[in-house]
């Protein structure tokens, strides 16, 4: 049987009293891509960053290709591999789209450091440059490169949120609401970078989203939350399919 | 434990002074989203107007009461929010705090100017109850536990005003209104309420609060200074950190607490000793590193983020325009080539003129200027790159000066490698401080380094195998081989090659990996540390690096002086009125640190030398008269200084306009325009620095 690339076991978190999140089990294996769907307040979000370490669970564990990630801070998480976008768009003000993957690149390879850039050593190489073309012309950002990510349409920022998070190479991405904000267009547009993405760099995807039909399009296992509590977690047909499901998501009566 | 309760009973009353500092602070806050630093000013004003009021006009009590603190305090919270604050809702944390620190340096030069108080000092400020004595209103009589009318006074002012505020707030619409505007002012502008003339009241109100409590406490100084005022800000701000910023009844509580202590200290260590003289003026600062360092280790513990309250974000915030593109990409290529060749023609051209135009004493301070200039790289450093606001960089540059003057003065070193040895310890102290400090938001970081600053002051200056006592120690000019520096101009070279060298570094870091990362931090941290970017990291080595550039400009102006004189140069007063300087020039620029550096020295005298051409003339003409003659004869050495540090303060005002800083905005303003001009002739050229932007 294969490991599973992220297992959280019995995550647990509350806000003063409200239980945001109640003994949440996950597992995401490598390769695949995984929805996480449930009504706004359902804890998706306060999910999400228990996972990449904005928050500590009061309890439950999270281990990640074999590592405990317990107190772990969120950058030593991203260098193992774990790669997250945000719900409210979150770009570096005053870099353009190329900067934006290669400082991302940078902090993956940690080619850095002070004495390289009082030698004035510090420019871009070749090969940082090839793999910033190459996540450019991967996810259509190559007309754009040298424009302000701020200046750039919401969708198009969220395309760059997903190139910064692909330059890391990460082994699993959370990607938090892909879809908000975007037009029709540019929902589907998304959803094919995802598909792309997911197979040709085998990247693993956790997706929180409430774009149902993206969601039946793309993932093939769906846990659902509601009131931090999951409440159905299987093949993506199949839950979308259930009564409860419906009843507490999709509002649809029984 | 009867000592014990006596002295918490006399702490009492001081406790209740930092209490209503505080309270003001944070209610400020919390409406407004400004932590006003100015605070401490305003304090100050309104016990100068009392002053004035009671000691020369000999006004009876409640009026000069009431006009020092209603009606002044009012009218300067409403100067500030309609003037100024009300236009900074959206600005930048950083944009806030700098106007509140250029407030902070102004108000008090203006009270002074406005008064005439000059150099000479204000003796035994009045107190704000009616008698002359003070130990004829005992309480309770006979008891070991006395409190005399003045503390009386102050513990029931501060009753009352807890009473009103818990009033206000729990049975008042304006105070509901102001408990609202906390949570979110758009959704009370929605509801239909005026946020704007909810936030003004808050000020209004948090200004008397200012007002009161500098009342209340003057009486406890020998003399009205308006320094002092600045130790009672931070035992406030300290009061606040216990609150969290937020949090009024732990406020209230924190002041009592911080006055309570103060006295047990003073009652149970040993009097006279070294170790009270040095522990008991740094009380506050030590309490609120301390409060801060402190709740960062409980949160490394527990393995959560640290529970700081965040900067207040405001929600409208994201529908502000994206900040400016810097000149330097959208200039065309060709274009920065001349600005380059423009540049070296600027600097050989100011080197001529020192050489061969400038009389001594302008070229001394154009030099003195260039080692401030040295400090204030350090401060682009820090809080341009770094992203991380410290007000304690006179500090290290002092730290700098007194490591070179002892190892010159003990060990015989040669000047130059003691100034980098002593940069070196100012890079490591910076190190130790940083550790806290680059893991805070804007507001706590600025709080902590002014605390630091002022603990260096109080605590460690006067140490005299440190310092040297009261008497500076020397520090020579350096000799290197048969080169002597003792000479101004060759002098200049040095601090030119040094300011070359460092800024050149400076340059390279902003546009290096560090640069970046440091870029991406202050862009959003969150999403830098989703990528791997170590927030700690990079801000460390900036920190560092700053410490010891400051540390290097220190040992510079030390040598510069031919002593290393913390009063004359290294007060944390000029590291605050430095920072404004050059973050109103450019907080990025290396441009920036120099020019301000040379204004620093230059404008004052600029000033004096405007004002004393008309008013010699007049002086001379017997015809001139009455209050025309009194103006003409009243500039003072010290006015101009004074006059210069307003206009500092007032010039900061600009940066919430222009955070790029002054000069990046102008040049941007004729790059754009040049480019323009040059379009109507070149038409391929426009479009391709077009492209550029």
């Amino acid at each position: 049987m294969v490991e599973p690339l992220l297992r959280a076991e019995g995550i647990t978190k509350r806000f003063s009293g409200i239980n945001a999140l109640s003994d949440i089990d996950l597992r995401v294996f490598p390769g695949e891509l995984v929805a996480l769907i449930g009504p706004n307040g359902a804890g998706k979000t306060t999910f999400f960053n228990c996972l990449s370490g904005l928050l500590r669970p009061d309890a439950g564990e999270v281990w990640f290709d074999g590592h405990d990630l317990d107190g772990m801070a969120t950058h030593h998480r991203a260098r193992l591999g774990l790669a997250r976008t945000f719900q409210r768009i979150e770009l570096f003000g005053g870099m353009t789209v190329r900067q934006h993957l290669l400082v991302a690149e940078r902090a993956r390879t940690k080619r850095g450091g002070l004495w390289r850039d009082l030698l004035h050593l510090s420019a871009p190489t070749v090969d940082e440059r090839t793999r910033c073309d190459d996540v450019l012309e991967l996810l259509g950002l190559t007309d754009v490169a040298e424009a302000a990510a701020e200046s750039l349409s919401l969708g198009r920022g969220r395309i760059v949120e997903l190139g910064r998070a692909l330059m890391c190479q990460p082994k699993l991405l959370f990607l938090d609401e892909p879809s908000s904000g975007l037009d029709v267009s540019e929902t589907s547009e998304m959803g094919d970078v995802l598909l792309t993405v997911q197979r040709e760099q085998h990247v693993a995807i956790l997706l929180v989203e409430h774009d149902v039909p993206m969601v039946e399009r793309l993932a093939g296992r769906t846990y659902v939350l509601d009131c931090g509590v999951k409440i159905a977690d299987g093949p993506t047909r199949e839950v979308l399919a259930r009564a409860d499901v419906r009843a507490a998501y999709l509002g649809q009566g029984v | 434990m009867g000592d014990f309760l006596e002295y918490a009973v006399r702490g009492l009353p001081v406790g209740c002074v930092f209490a209503l500092l505080a309270l003001g602070l944070v209610l400020n806050y919390k409406t407004s989203g400004v932590f006003n630093l100015a605070f401490g000013a305003q304090a100050y004003t309104s016990a100068a107007v009392f002053y004035v009021l009671r000691k020369e006009h000999e006004w009876p009590l409640l009026p000069a009461a009431f006009v020092a603190v209603v009606v002044v305090g009012a009218l300067l919270g409403f100067i500030l929010e309609r003037g100024l604050y009300r236009h900074l809702r959206t600005a930048p944390a950083l944009a806030k705090l700098v106007t509140s620190l250029g407030l902070l340096i102004a108000i008090p030069e203006i009270t002074k100017l406005v008064f005439g108080f000059g150099d000479k000092p204000q003796y035994n400020p009045p107190p704000l109850w009616p008698t002359k004595r003070t130990d004829d209103f005992l309480w309770p009589e006979g008891s070991r536990i006395v409190l005399d009318a003045g503390q009386i006074t102050t513990i029931l002012c501060t009753v009352l005003v807890c009473i009103g505020l818990w009033l206000l707030f729990n049975r008042s619409s304006l105070g509901l209104q102001m408990r609202a505007v906390v949570e979110s002012p758009r959704l009370v502008e929605l509801q239909g309420i005026d946020a704007d003339r909810v936030s003004l009241a808050s000020w209004i109100l948090s200004s008397m609060l200012a007002g009161l409590s500098g009342v209340l406490i003057a009486p406890l100084f020998a003399a009205l200074v308006d320094q002092d005022f600045v130790t009672l800000l931070v035992a406030a701000l300290a009061c606040t950190v216990f609150g969290n910023l937020t949090n009024l009844p732990k406020t209230v509580l924190g002041g009592l607490l911080l006055g309570i202590l103060q006295q047990e200290l003073t009652g149970f260590l040993p009097p006279n000793s070294d170790l009270t003289t040095a522990v008991r003026p740094s009380l506050p600062f030590v309490v609120l590193i301390g409060l801060v360092v402190g709740r960062l280790i409980v949160a490394k513990i527990r393995k959560r983020p640290a529970s700081f309250d965040k900067d207040i974000s405001d929600p409208m915030a994201g529908v502000d325009p994206p900040p400016p593109v810097p000149v330097a990409m959208m200039r065309p290529p060709w274009m920065t080539g001349a600005t380059r060749v423009f540049g070296i023609v600027v600097v050989l051209a100011g080197l001529y003129l020192c050489w061969n135009v400038l009389d001594p004493s302008w070229l001394g301070l154009v030099v003195a200027g260039l080692c401030v200039g040295v400090i204030m790289l350090s401060m682009v450093m820090v809080t341009g790159i770094g992203g991380t606001v410290s007000l304690c960089q006179a500090t290290f540059a002092a730290i700098g000066a007194f490591t070179t003057a002892q190892l010159v003065q003990r060990y015989e070193v040669s000047v130059l490698v003691a100034m980098g040895i002593g940069a070196l310890v100012a890079a490591l102290v910076g190190a130790v401080v940083a550790l806290p400090v680059i893991r805070l938001p804007t507001v706590y970081a600025a709080l902590t380094t002014l605390a630091f600053a002022l603990f260096f002051e109080k605590t460690v200056r006067p140490l005299r195998d440190i310092s040297g006592g009261p008497n500076p120690l020397p520090v020579p000019r350096p000799l290197v081989g048969s080169i002597d520096f003792a000479d101004n101009k060759s002098f200049l070279l040095l601090v030119m090659a040094v300011l070359g060298f460092l800024g050149t570094a400076a340059i390279l870091v902003r546009g290096g990996t560090t640069g970046r990362f440091l870029d991406a931090l202050r862009g959003s941290e969150t999403a830098a540390a989703s990528i791997g970017i170590s927030p700690g990291r990079s801000r460390l080595v900036a920190f560092t690096l700053a410490a010891g550039i400051a540390g290097f400009g220190g040992g510079l102006l030390a040598s510069y002086n031919g002593q290393a004189n913390y009063e004359a140069s290294y007060v944390y007063l000029y590291g605050l009125i430095w920072l404004v300087l050059v973050v109103t020039a450019g907080s990025r620029s290396v441009q920036a640190a120099i020019v301000s550096g040379i204004t620093f020295f230059i404008f004052p005298k600029l000033l004096e030398l405007l004002f004393s051409f008309p008013g010699n003339w007049l002086v001379s003409h017997p015809e001139t008269k009455g209050f025309v003659r009194t103006l003409a004869e009243f500039p003072d050495p010290s006015w101009a200084q004074g006059v210069a540090f307003i206009l500092f303060g007032i010039g900061s005002l600009t940066y919430a306009k222009h955070p790029e800083g002054i000069i990046e905005f102008q040049t941007t303003a004729s790059v754009n325009k040049m480019v323009k001009t040059l379009a109507r002739f070149r038409q391929p050229l426009a479009t391709e620095g077009a492209q550029h932007g």
